[in-house]
């Protein structure tokens, strides 16, 4: 069955949300840097996609692709939002595998009819077509973190290769990791507390990686190392990212992603404090 | 019984090698046939194997410089050996770069094939690596266990689409079912089919050729009388099919497979000097 055949409205229904994508990776991709639960949740607009995960009511993870990523992204009421299992859909998204190989990009297209019917994709690589057809679910209710740049206490932005082997390697022994960030000394620090002591990595406000450091306050937080550790796929994409924290505590790290065609996408991750300690502990 | 057989040439050797390292991912253990002309490796349909069945054929003159065998009798001039192919996979990872490889049948404390793998060394003399790898005789009462399958009278038999795409479809499905139908038509077009509460997704090879005994007589249903765009399916273990795309370890030069509708799966890969056949029984 060509993806031609695929009836647009054959029956006089729209679709809901209906898709192009010349390049299924540019999809795929963002999600599997938020795939850290089965469960996600898709909220579509105009601007185009967002997919939401969390966990233990602690952490939340969206991957935006604006509607200019896809050739065609129509949707047709203010917005359309299901829960999807996210490893099924990801399945399906690379079900010509998941090599990059240039010349083959996988080309999709995405059919949603509305709430209680399935998720449609439509996938061809080499002539090759594949139908999923995935069951959706009631959206729940999603954490609201209401992390707005006013509430911002501090901010950096950092290049990612600097991070990304920091992050590659955390003592994944140790339950947090802490984060200081401070107009003095030392600047910007991650630290853990593993079973074979405590390790500290620390980022100078001059570093060539430091692209952008507004911190006025000293603060250190600690978040649950397992909570934030998926957090390192999206870091892998990316090739900036912002960090921020809020009064609270609350964490907000954001990726900037460049797909293949060069095309930006962003990737962020929020994280409540373990504990709140805001004196210096340096 | 006797047997002993002797690879000098390392492109045979690879070849070999490769072929064995397929064995190994299709069957935990196997039967090795040896004629004088051909070495088999089977697996027969025991429930063990969930039904499965393998045949794979060697003509042992495109292999061996050296190759002499004495069967268990004048008249049954043949020796079937039960052996872990596994073993054997693992012995030849040391020929990589072996200026000869040794085989011989022994029987010191134990039935065994000794592969001996004589590997390059800067001094004069020769650097040995032997592996004894245990196997078990067959004895002749058994041999009936071990005919070659009869091909099934298939409804439908067409090429195959390219492995590599059938493996990526098949390893993302199999995370997604345990079961997959495939089925195809005499149209040149195959699909692969699975459906679970969750989800069902569907891929459509087209513009397969079938090959030439199709409409003949290997068909009880001649091709003319037929809708040539009806599918046959059958529905099978993914598992058992995922295995048998991902132990191919170089593109067959014809593939192609036999469907008995909703009864077994007949697979053909054959490369130029091996033929492997893997039937597949359909799900109860």
């Amino acid at each position: 069955m060509p993806l031609s055949a695929e009836p647009a409205g054959s029956s006089g229904e729209q679709y809901l949300l209906s898709a192009s994508l010349d390049n299924a990776r540019h999809l795929s991709s963002l999600l599997r840097a938020v795939h850290f639960q089965d469960h996600a949740t898709c909220f579509a607009t105009a601007n185009g996609l967002r997919v939401t995960v969390e966990d233990a009511k602690c952490i939340q993870a969206n991957a935006f692709i604006q509607a200019e990523i896809f050739q065609e992204f129509a949707v047709q009421e203010e917005s359309v939002t299901f829960r999807i299992n996210l490893s099924v859909l990801l399945d399906c998204l690379t079900i010509f595998g998941t090599s990059s190989l240039p010349g083959t990009p996988t080309a999709l297209r995405m059919c949603y009819r509305g709430y209680g019917y399935p998720l449609m994709l439509f996938l061809e690589e080499g002539g090759v077509v594949t139908v999923c057809k995935i069951n959706t679910q009631e959206p729940v209710d999603l954490l609201d973190f209401d992390f707005c740049s006013t509430n911002v206490v501090n901010k950096i932005i950092l290049q990612s290769e600097g991070l990304r082997e920091a992050f590659a390697e955390l003592d994944m022994t140790s339950e947090v990791l802490q984060i200081t960030m401070s107009p003095d000394k030392p600047y910007f620090r991650l630290s853990t507390f593993g079973n074979a002591g405590s390790a500290h990595l620390d980022y100078p406000r001059d570093s060539d990686l430091m692209e952008a450091f507004y911190c006025n306050h000293t603060q250190t937080n600690r978040y649950k190392i397992s909570l934030l550790k998926p957090s390192t796929k999206a870091l892998a994409l990316s090739c900036k990212v912002s960090i921020r924290t809020d009064a609270q505590g609350f964490l907000s790290l954001q990726y900037m992603i460049r797909n293949e065609d060069g095309q930006i996408c962003f990737v962020e991750y929020y994280c409540c404090p373990d504990e709140d300690i805001t004196e210096a502990e340096l | 019984m006797r047997f002993r057989a002797k690879i000098v040439d390392l492109a045979c050797l690879n070849h070999f090698s490769r072929v064995i390292n397929t064995i190994a991912k299709l069957a935990k253990s196997c039967t090795l046939r040896l004629t004088v002309s051909k070495l088999y490796f089977i697996l027969s349909d025991k429930v063990a194997n969930g039904g499965v069945s393998m045949w794979c054929e060697l003509c042992q003159g495109n292999f061996f410089d050296e190759f002499q065998m004495e069967g268990v009798a004048a008249e049954c001039n043949e020796i079937y050996l039960e052996l872990v192919p596994e073993n054997l996979s693992r012995a030849l990872k040391t020929a990589q770069s072996a200026k000869a490889v040794k085989i011989k049948l022994t029987n010191k404390h134990c039935p065994c094939l000794r592969v001996a793998v004589e590997l390059p060394s800067l001094s004069s003399s020769s650097r040995i690596v032997t592996h004894d790898i245990p196997v078990g005789v067959i004895p002749r009462r058994l041999w009936s266990d071990f005919r070659e399958p009869s091909v099934p009278d298939f409804d439908v038999s067409i090429y195959l689409p390219a492995l590599k795409t059938m493996k990526s479809v098949v390893e993302r499905m199999k995370n997604l079912s345990n079961s997959i139908v495939i089925e195809a038509n005499l149209s040149g077009e195959m699909n692969l089919k699975i459906e679970t509460d969750l989800v069902s997704v569907t891929t459509h090879f087209k513009d397969l050729g079938y090959p030439p005994w199709a409409s003949g007589d290997g068909c009880e249903n001649s091709a003319q009388g037929r809708d040539l765009e009806s599918m046959t399916e059958a529905c099978i273990d993914i598992r058992k099919l995922q295995q048998l795309l991902a132990g191919q370890q170089v593109n067959p030069t014809k593939a192609l497979c036999n469907i008995a509708s909703k009864r077994i799966v007949h697979f053909i890969l054959l490369h130029e000097d091996v033929s492997l056949q893997y039937f597949i029984p359909a799900l109860a």
